[in-house]
Order: structure tokens, then sequence, then C-alpha cells
């Protein structure tokens, strides 16, 4: 791998937000990955929605894990502090740097290897903290890195570009972060930026542990026949519930995708996402119905994406911890040392 | 019998049942005598059980202030039938056995060269109490009463403990009062006080007696560690606890917010995880643990060293290898914290000798993992963690600032400084960092355990890769300056051989260094406090002709890293060990390290030991 420089000079007239920022702003270092790699497209919506809510990108802090997916936090927000940390670990460092600036948005970017394999235990644990970040796993069922085996979303049956059939259950990330207490869970394809950029954005206006489960297919090692996470595998059996667009007060924009009814979600920060049914009977504001949805139409073969689950009402560690207000990063020797008197009174305690 | 009468000089064991109340009752049996200003050292032996397997606790009077373990016992207070043989077995020859001798027992159960003293206290309880449970409890109370009058202690000091003790629920201070004096009153009338004396003296000024966990929590407090993560292991676990009540007291606002955030993890490695994310975000943080913690960090250990991140680890040690012997002590991690994690790497240990100093060292150990951006251990073992210790009243220096290490702020980037987040600019091995979010566009940087150059750019230039691990090793030779130097205590005369110890082993070796003294063996000593040696510790080494290296594991791993770090002859460094699980005792290493010197220097024998 080569640390390739992309050239600085753009077009004049591209766009910029309100921070005089343009898109080009919010991009990374030139992608590593083979070329039409699901992922590359997951970045590429990050970078959109991180455009498009107008955040300043060195507010950002971007932490992975291991694996291919975790290796695109360095394609995108490039005046954002990364942490590619170690294999499935990357739950528990993002918890820690949020426990230390309760400031800065945190985004975790892994994969399916990473998550739902090495790192279960900790993709578990921080969602059921409730941390608040925007937690998006790459879930392409293989592992890329080490050329093509199974990981542990690899559904039971699927097929490996080498003709070895997964004899193993797969695991549903999206069932077990509603399971876990997830306040916003969805589900998209890295094929449908349309659908995937909006939830991004949503996800990071989000108070609480946000899940997304991105499909994202592995152009090399599972993209085959009888994969079922390959792009024409996915287009086949998606079942969408809805597609979704996020406003944020200080910019309300509403674009109406598809004929049919409409439901808008207040967060906690005050942006409204405005969730566009497509398939009806789904109520995203209803866990118990979220999972059995998802269950019922796992059944019969369909990827459901989309908006699945959303407690705009939730609170996050930091609540539950009650700290304070001010970073804890930031608070002074003053503030944290209690001083020689208070140590003296202690010792006359211990004679 | 005929024996001499010991006055403040003598050791009382306490053989108990895990979980019958009888832990409280034996510690406010040493305080008793603190209070009558008698130095004690209290040793609690305790089983990996909640109730049901035996426990013992130890202590040691000593006006002397020799605060080591003795080894031998006095006076046995033999209340646990289960280990009855052994217990009667470890008293010394003319010392004393009490027990409650409601149910009557053989004389095969005795021995005819100690003296007996039974008090039937279960007849007593059962006579007084009607419930259970305040049977099985005051029985505690009313032999520390009985103790109270066979060993001369004064029975108003107890009684004020038990005041103090029980201030927010004073009924319980009568009942404990009133089954004192029923233990008191017995012996008063039905016994002759021993020819052990427990009296009056004013030998404790005003030292504290604390555990060294929460002198280390309360060091963590002072030292500004604002975020910790942990999970439950013997014998760390009361560390955690008492930075949780620390901060409690100290770090809450008015309007209860907190100034702190503590996570009990999921394991270890997520407790080593949340301490790097919230290090790297500019927050001080630490994890305790014991062995089997540490055995798990690895991967994360590794990536702290290499990417260069703060973090803070209280090693409380056990008794290894695997779950080992999870309640007893050793020193036995010292190898794998000092060389943890995959590929070379090598990491700074501090050594406290006792609970004042993991005070000083909890505290100190934020400023050099700050300063030296890596992890950094904090070596305490079960003896010092668990146990309450007598020690300097604990101290700190209000104009103390807190060193936050090389950090360049939004004013440095500015002011056009360059950053290169592994660019040596001071030739000291120690780059500048930034915390993330700190300015819009420089600054930032890609944080990896993978290669790379000294602007964190990805590489696999060989010759990057080496400068880096050479740059690592110019820290580390900064380090040695940095960390706290070691004790020395020259003999009184001219001494050709030498004595290396360090943590928990200190106050056996002042103990045995008085005795080998006396017995005519002269050795210059010198107390280890840090990981890597500085050069005094290498001098030292070098003046001597052999220095016995003295510490509480089987393989001698303190002193592998001294043969390995400097290039010692192993020969000259004789290993006096102990790893039972039992605390090392002066007794031990007068013996020890006279057979060494009496024997021809033999490399390959001494080598092997």
């Amino acid at each position: 791998m080569t640390y390739l420089l992309k050239p600085q000079l753009h077009h004049p007239q591209l766009a910029a937000n309100s921070l005089g920022f343009t898109r080009r702003d919010y991009e990374g270092s030139v992608s590593t990955l083979c070329a039409g790699c699901g992922h590359d497209s997951v970045s590429a919506a990050i970078i959109q929605a991180v455009f498009e809510l107008e955040l300043p990108p060195h507010r950002i802090a971007k932490l992975s894990g291991i694996g291919c997916s975790s290796k695109t936090p360095d394609y995108f927000l490039g005046n954002s502090h990364g942490f590619n940390t170690v294999h499935g670990r990357m739950p528990s460092v993002l918890t820690g740097a949020n426990l230390a600036n309760k400031d800065l948005v945190y985004l975790g970017v892994s994969g399916d290897g990473d998550s739902a394999s090495i790192g279960f235990g900790q993709f578990a644990h921080s969602i059921r903290r409730g941390v608040n970040m925007t937690y998006i796993v790459e879930n392409n069922g293989v592992y890329g890195l080490t050329k093509g085996q199974f990981s542990a979303t690899s559904d039971r049956g699927s097929k490996s570009k080498k003709g070895v059939v997964n004899h193993d259950e797969g695991i549903d990330l999206v069932s077990m972060a509603l399971q876990l207490g997830a306040t916003f869970v969805a589900r998209s394809f890295s094929g449908d930026k349309a659908q995937l950029t909006p939830l991004i954005k949503a996800a990071l206006q989000h108070k609480g542990a946000a899940f997304i489960d991105c499909i994202s297919p592995c152009i090399q090692f599972n993209n085959h026949n009888g994969s079922t996470k390959s792009f024409d595998y996915v287009r086949e059996h998606n079942e969408a519930v809805n597609t979704i667009d996020l406003m944020v007060e200080r910019d309300p924009i509403h674009i109406d995708y598809e004929p049919g009814s409409t439901k808008t979600v207040t967060q906690h920060d005050g942006s409204v996402i405005s969730l566009h049914k497509l398939a009806k009977h789904y109520d995203p504001s209803d866990r118990v119905a979220a999972m059995s949805f998802l269950q019922a139409r796992r059944a019969l073969g369909e990827i459901v994406t989309g908006l699945l689950f959303v407690d705009p009402a939730a609170e996050d560690l930091h609540a539950s911890l009650g700290t304070v207000d001010t970073p804890l990063n930031e608070l002074s020797g003053a503030q944290l040392t209690p001083g020689a008197a208070a140590l003296n009174a202690l010792n006359a305690t211990l004679r | 019998m005929q024996s001499v009468t010991r006055i403040n000089d003598f050791v009382v064991k306490f053989a108990n049942v895990n979980g019958s109340g009888s832990a409280s009752a034996n510690s406010l049996f040493a305080k008793s005598i603190l209070r009558m200003g008698v130095p004690v050292a209290a040793r609690n032996i305790f089983p990996s059980n909640i109730q049901g397997l035996p426990t013992w606790y130890e202590v040691r009077v000593t006006e002397a202030g020799n605060l080591g373990r003795r080894g031998g016992v006095d006076l046995m207070v033999a209340m646990n039938p289960q280990t009855w043989d052994r217990d009667v077995a470890e008293i010394e020859p003319g010392g004393f056995l009490f027990y409650d001798s409601t149910k009557p027992l053989p004389a095969t159960k005795f021995r005819s060269d100690i003296t007996v003293v039974g008090v039937p206290l279960t007849a007593m309880c059962n006579d007084k109490y009607a419930l259970p449970r305040e049977r099985q409890l005051f029985k505690n109370i009313v032999y520390v009463g009985a103790l109270a009058a066979l060993l001369g202690m004064d029975i108003a000091v107890i009684e004020q403990l038990l005041a103090e003790q029980f201030a927010s629920k004073p009924k319980l201070i009568s009942a404990n009062v009133e089954a004192l004096e029923m233990g008191r009153a017995y012996a008063a009338e039905n016994l002759t006080p021993l020819d052990l004396r427990v009296q009056r003296a004013d030998k404790v000024g005003d030292r504290v007696y604390i555990e060294g966990n929460m002198a280390a929590a309360l060091g963590a407090v002072y030292g500004g560690a604002t975020v910790c993560a942990w999970y439950p292991i013997t014998p760390s676990t009361s560390l955690a606890e008492a930075f949780t009540g620390f901060c409690e007291d100290y770090r809450t606002d008015p309007d209860g917010k907190a100034r702190y955030a503590i996570v009990q993890a999921e394991d270890e490695i997520a407790s080593i995880g949340v301490v790097v994310g919230a290090g790297w975000n500019g927050a001080r943080a630490f994890t305790c643990t014991s062995g089997p913690g540490i055995s798990l960090m690895n991967e994360f250990i590794g990536l702290s060293y290499f990417a260069e991140i703060p973090a803070v680890i209280f090693d409380v040690q056990r008794g290894g290898p695997s779950t080992g012997m999870p309640t007893r002590t050793q020193q036995s991690d010292i190898t794998l914290a000092a060389y943890a994690s995959h590929g070379d790497t090598k990491h700074p240990m501090l050594f406290p000798k006792d609970p004042g100093e993991c005070f000083e060292f909890g505290a100190l150990a934020f400023d050099l993992a700050d300063r030296l951006q890596t992890t950094l251990f904090v070596m305490l073992d079960l003896d010092i963690g668990m146990n309450e210790w007598l020690c300097e009243p604990l101290a700190w220096d209000d104009s103390r600032v807190l060193d936050r290490g090389k950090v360049m702020t939004h004013e440095d980037l500015e002011s056009g400084r360059e950053f290169g987040r592994y660019l040596d600019v001071d030739g000291d091995g120690i780059p500048y960092r930034t915390y993330p979010g700190t300015h819009p566009d420089k600054g930032s940087y890609f944080t990896r355990g993978t290669s790379r150059n000294p602007y964190a750019k990805y590489s696999e230039v060989g010759s990057v890769y080496v400068d880096n691990m050479q740059r690592l090793l110019r820290k580390w030779d900064t380090m040695k300056t940095l960390m706290p130097s070691p004790i020395r205590r020259d003999a009184s005369t001219s001494a050709a051989h030498g004595v290396i110890y360090f943590g928990s082993t200190t106050p056996a070796m002042d103990e045995a260094l008085l005795v080998l003294e006396q017995q005519g063996v002269h050795l210059d000593a010198l107390r280890l406090r840090a990981f890597p040696f500085s050069d005094e510790v290498m001098d030292f080494i070098a003046q001597h002709e052999r220095v016995f290296v003295v510490e509480q594991n089987r393989d001698g791993q303190l002193r592998s890293l001294l043969i390995n770090e400097g290039q010692i002859d192993p020969a000259r460094l004789p290993a006096v060990l102990h790893y039972d699980g039992t605390p090392i005792t002066a007794r031990f290493i007068v013996d020890a390290i006279s057979k060494l010197i009496d024997e021809a220097p033999h490399p390959m024998r001494q080598a092997a030991e």
C-alpha cells in the first residue's frame, strides 16, 4: 500500500456549505481498496452526509478496528483525528474517547469480521451502554484482507468463491442491536446512496447508540452466484421499509421521494427525520414490532432496509453516569485534585 | 511451664471460618493495639471463597516497628475446627493456644509445650443471645474482650473504637461493648494473664493505617484521573471500588454531576480499550487488574507502546500462573508487564514499597504516562494492596501542577510550529501530540498500530520503520532519568556484597539487614523503585562482587530483567526467592543470604536457583 496525495486543486465553483467547506474538504486519502468496493461507496456517503450536515470536520473523531472496512476512515474526513485500533476492539476505544470528550461526534466504522466475530462482545456492550456514536458495520459476509473466508454474518447455506458451503448460522447484527437496546437501528446497502446518506445524517444527529448495518458487497470474494451478500442478490431481495430524509432545523429541506404516507420524528437535538413509508404497517418507533417484522421477512429470504427503529428521546452513557457538562479532558488540576487540606482530614480518619 | 514475658513483641494469629464476621473483630483487635501507641503489622490470609473455607488473620505486635511478616505464632486464637491440627502445630514452643472450650477436646488434641487457655465462647453466647446470627457475630467480640484481659490491653481504647465504628448506629455500640465486657470479665475472673503483654508506648506517631489499594486509588484521584474502566478480579477490585468512593466524595459538583467516569467493563480487554481511547483523547485514564487481566490486555499494551498513547495500569499481583493462588501474594508479573505484547516492546513500571508509595506513585503515574506517552504499570501486590499497613501520613503539595507532557495546543498550531506526531524535535525520543478536535485544519493525524513515518503516514519502508524503533529506544533512555531513582542504604562498614529488592519485600528486608548486621554480615542495599533501571542500579551492581536479588516469585523475574537490560553476568546475581504465596519474612531472607554467603560462588548452581 502506498500513500497517495490527492491534487489540492478543485473546481472553483464547487459548492460550499455554511462553514465555507466544500465536499472536497471532507475527503481523505485516496482509497487503496479494490476498484468498485462497496466500502468506498459508504465512505462517499459519509462524506456527503457530514458535508450536508455542515459539521466542522475536526470535531469528528473516526475510529475503526482491523480489516478492509477499518481502513476506510483514512479515506474520508482528512481533517479529523482518526484511530485505527486493534481487531474487534474499536467499540471500547470509542467508548473511552467518548468519555474523555463528550463534545465531539464519534463515528465508528467496522466490518462483519470485526464486529460479529472477534468483536461481537464489544459490539454488544458498547450498544447496551448507550454510547453516543454512529456505529457503521460495512457488512460483506467475508474476510477480504485474508482472501475470502466466511465471517459470522455469512448466511447459512451461502457459498464461498471457492465453492465451500457455510454450515453455520449467520448473525444478524440488526436484530442483535435491537435486542441490545440500540436507540437508532438501520440497515442499508452501499449501492443505494439515496437511502444510505440520509440514514448516516440521522444517525450522526442521534444522541445515543446509533447502529447502521450496511451491506457492502466484496467484489473480489463475495460477489458471485451463491453469495447472499452480492450486489445482485441484495438488489433482488431488498425490502425497503422506508426511505428517510433528515431535516436539521437550520436548513429544512423536504423532498418527497415516493408517494405514500409520511411520518416525522423529532430527535433530541431538534433535528427532524421524515420517514416515507413503503411497507404497510411498519412503525419505526416500536422496538418489538421491528424485531418481529425483521424475523418474518428474514424467513422469507428478504433483506429489510431502511430506518428500522428510533427512540427520539434516547439518552447516552454520559447521562447514565451523570458527568459534568465540561468535557473531562478539559477539567483543570484544581477541579480534579482535592488538595492538601482534604488529604490531611483523611489522614486523621486513618489513625 | 516457664516463659519470659514478652512486651510489645509477639505474633497473634486468628484462625477463623470465612464469612463468620471475624474480620471486623480481628481488625478491631489490631487497631486497639495501634491506638495504644504500639505498631502492628496485620495480614489477612484468606481463601478464594465467600463463606465456609478457612481464613486467618495474623497480627505482629512490634514496638520496634518491624512491619514485615515475622513467621511463627506466639498466640494462636483457634476458632476453626477444620484447621485445628495445623493451627496448633504452628505455635512456637512455649507459646499459647486460645480456644473455645465449650466442647471438651481430648488431650491428644493439645501440645505439652504450650500454654492452653480455654474460654467457653459458644456456651456464653448461647446463654446470652437468642438469635443465631447474634450468637455468631458477638462471639468474635467476646474473644476480643477476653484477649484484652489476657494481654493487658486498655479496654477503654477498644470501647472508643467501637463508638467510632458504630457512630451512626448507637444501639450497636452498647451491644458490642456488652459483649466485649462479657469476654473481659470471664478472663479476669477465671484466667491468669499471659506472658505476652501489650503496653502503652509512643511508637506510632502520626503514621496512618491504610490499605495499598485504597491509597493507590486516592493517588489516582490526586493525579487527575478522570476515566476508570475495570473488570472485577481479586486482589485489585477494592482499588476500583475505593476510586469510586473517593470520586463520589471529592469529585461531585454541587448539582450532583460527576467530574469522572467509571465503567465496569465486560472484560479486561475492553477495560484497557476504554483507557487507551480516553488517553488518546486527552483524559487521564487507568485500569486496575491482576496477572490474568494483564495477559488479556497484551495486544492493547502493544498498541499503546507503538502508537504512543498514555495509559496507567495498576497491577495488584497475586499468585500465578493461570488462576494460580488468587488470594495469595507474589511478585510474579514482573516480566509479563515489562515485555507485554508481541514484537519488540518494553514498558515502564513503578514498584511501591507500601501504601504511602502507592499513593505517591498512584498520582505520579499519570504525570509519567502523559510525559512518556506509553503504558505505565504500578506494580502492587496482594500483600500491600489488600492489607492495612502502617505508613507515613499521605502528603500533597498544593503548588504541584499536573504535567500533561508534550501537547500542542490550538495556539501552538496557529503560530506555525511544525507538527509531526512521531517527529523527535527535542532529541529525547518523545514527540508532540494533539488532542482530537483541537484545530480545524492543522494537527490532525491518523493513529494506527501499523508502521508509519514521523508525520503519522503509513509506511512499510524498512528504514522508516527502523528510525521509529530507534526513536522509541531513545525515549526508553529518557525514561531512565524521569522515573523515581532507587534508594540506597549502605552497610556500616564497606561491604563486598550487595542486595537488591523492591516492593512489599521492603519491611522484611529492612529487618533482615539489621539482623544480618548483628550477625556480622554487612550488605549494601538498593531498593528499586522503577523500571527501566537507571545508571545508579548498574553502578551499584558493578561496585559489588555479588548482589543478592530478593523477590517473591520462582524464576527470579526482576533478576532476569537486570541480567537482560544490564548485560550482567548471572553468577554475580544470586537469587533469593520466596514464592509460597505468603509474604516474605526477615527470617527467610536472613537464612537464605547466610547460606549463600557461606557458599563459594558457583555460577551454575546460583543461576539455577
